[in-house]
């Protein structure tokens, strides 16, 4: 059977790939075009590690139909930092200590920047809810809270300078 | 391999869902049997019509579209009294991609909006067909095959509508079971009430014995507690690894008048 071409904005860049008829998301992203910034956990929508952004909205992209991507915009974790200048989520991630074996992380990151985009400003239980569809088996979340209410306080938009070297 | 076919309307979608064919909502139950290689066919149907996408809250009834997303349902205020359900269905990623109609189709112990779209007197629109009550299309939904594309349901006044779920994990958790009740009175009594559970059955299922019990009733601790005895007659829960058919029975009553009281859990 034929494979079905997909155009779409992959951090930003045009992005055209062929994929398999039912493939997921995630798969296109990290086979097709070498994203490997979202990972497989559950492949059932549990463990929210393979969260992206498409069109700014947070969605599983391992449930994810990737034919209906088709014009529309997918942001990863690849595209949270700019060349050596971390994210402010990152680096408050960092600085909290909010990653552990780091499975979760990127799916955390992109979860908290789908809160962040939309409320920048959000209460301790408003981090709680944006993250409730994302597991982490380390840290016991309270970092990772911690850190989404810094970069928040810090304004999440702000780019950190420091930390160049640990990319 | 698997074939996607996308259609412009969800009557013609509905043309194309034939042999095997599944048709795909948001994804969160067909992609996941995709990814574990139980999805036994090799056609997904899906449709891009807008209709399945609005929601009307004009007409006497409200209809939300069977794609509209818990996402769509928070962001209505003239749904409001729903978005505690929405809520209550996964995190944000999977709200902005589960759509009311799959809810319908979601298994044991999941399907938790579709306990509140049953409680609400939901009926279901079924492309190339009519309407249906919900009740009996979820009896029925394990051979339907066919596209959804609305489902409506009655605007409660306010304070009338009541929805726990319960889980062991917080903040969210899969259901022990959850509870839905419309609640209408006339002359300060009970008339009408619909009460609703999920991952007490095999689907979201009505408590028919409680519904009688309250019929004429205050809803008070002494005009509920006829109500309380029912449900434990009223369901038959099933064991699965979240609790065992006998804990569910038990703590049904205590969940009921919770829900039914409004009580306040610390």
């Amino acid at each position: 059977m034929a494979k079905v071409p997909v155009r779409f904005t992959l951090n930003g860049r045009e992005t055209a790939l062929f994929v398999d008829g039912g493939a997921n998301l995630l798969d296109v992203l990290r086979r097709g075009a070498g994203d490997l910034s979202p990972k497989y956990g559950c492949g059932q929508g549990t463990c929210g590690t393979c969260t992206v952004l498409v069109d700014g909205e947070a969605h599983l992209s391992c449930l994810t139909l990737a034919e209906i991507i088709e014009g529309r915009s997918v942001s990863t974790v690849s595209g949270l930092s700019n060349g050596p200048d971390l994210h402010a989520l990152q680096t408050c991630f960092m600085e909290n200590f909010a990653a552990q074996c780091g499975y979760c992380t990127s799916g955390m990151l992109m979860a908290a920047k789908a809160l962040l985009d939309t409320n920048p400003n959000p209460t301790r239980d408003e981090v709680i809810e944006a993250i409730s569809g994302n597991l982490c088996r380390c840290t016991g979340y309270e970092p990772i809270i911690d850190a989404i209410l810094l970069a928040a306080e810090r304004g999440q938009g702000n780019r950190s300078p420091s930390y160049g070297s640990a990319r | 391999m698997i074939a996607v076919e996308t259609y412009a309307s969800a009557d013609q979608a509905a043309t194309a869902l034939h042999g095997d064919a599944v048709f795909l909502g948001g994804g969160t139950l067909i992609m996941r049997a995709v990814n574990y290689g139980d999805l036994k066919t090799e056609r997904i149907v899906r449709s891009t019509d807008p209709a399945m996408k609005s929601i009307s809250t004009s007409g006497e009834r409200i209809s939300i579209g069977a794609a509209a997303t818990m996402s769509d349902v928070m962001l209505n205020p003239q749904l409001a009294f729903l978005a505690p359900v929405a809520r209550s269905i996964g995190g944000p990623a999977v709200r902005n991609m589960a759509t009311v109609g799959g809810n319908l189709f979601a298994s044991h112990p999941y399907g938790d909006f579709a306990v509140a779209l049953l409680a609400l007197d939901g009926r279901v629109s079924v492309a190339g067909s009519g309407e249906e009550d919900l009740g009996a299309f979820l009896a029925r939904r394990s051979s339907f095959s066919g596209v959804v594309t609305e489902v409506s349901i009655a605007r409660p006044a306010t304070g009338d509508f009541r929805y726990r779920k319960v889980s062991r994990i917080k903040p969210k958790g899969v259901s022990v079971m959850s509870l839905a009740a419309w609640l209408p009175r006339s002359g300060g009594r009970l008339s009408g009430a619909r009460v609703a559970f999920g991952a007490m059955g095999n689907t979201p299922v009505r408590a028919n014995g409680v519904e009688r019990a309250l019929e004429g009733a205050n809803l008070d601790v002494s005009g509920i507690a006829e109500a309380l005895r029912a449900v434990r007659t009223d369901l038959q829960p099933p064991d699965d690894p979240i609790a065992s058919s006998w804990y569910r029975s038990e703590v049904a009553p205590v969940h009921l008048r919770r829900l039914l009281l409004d009580e306040e859990v610390s």
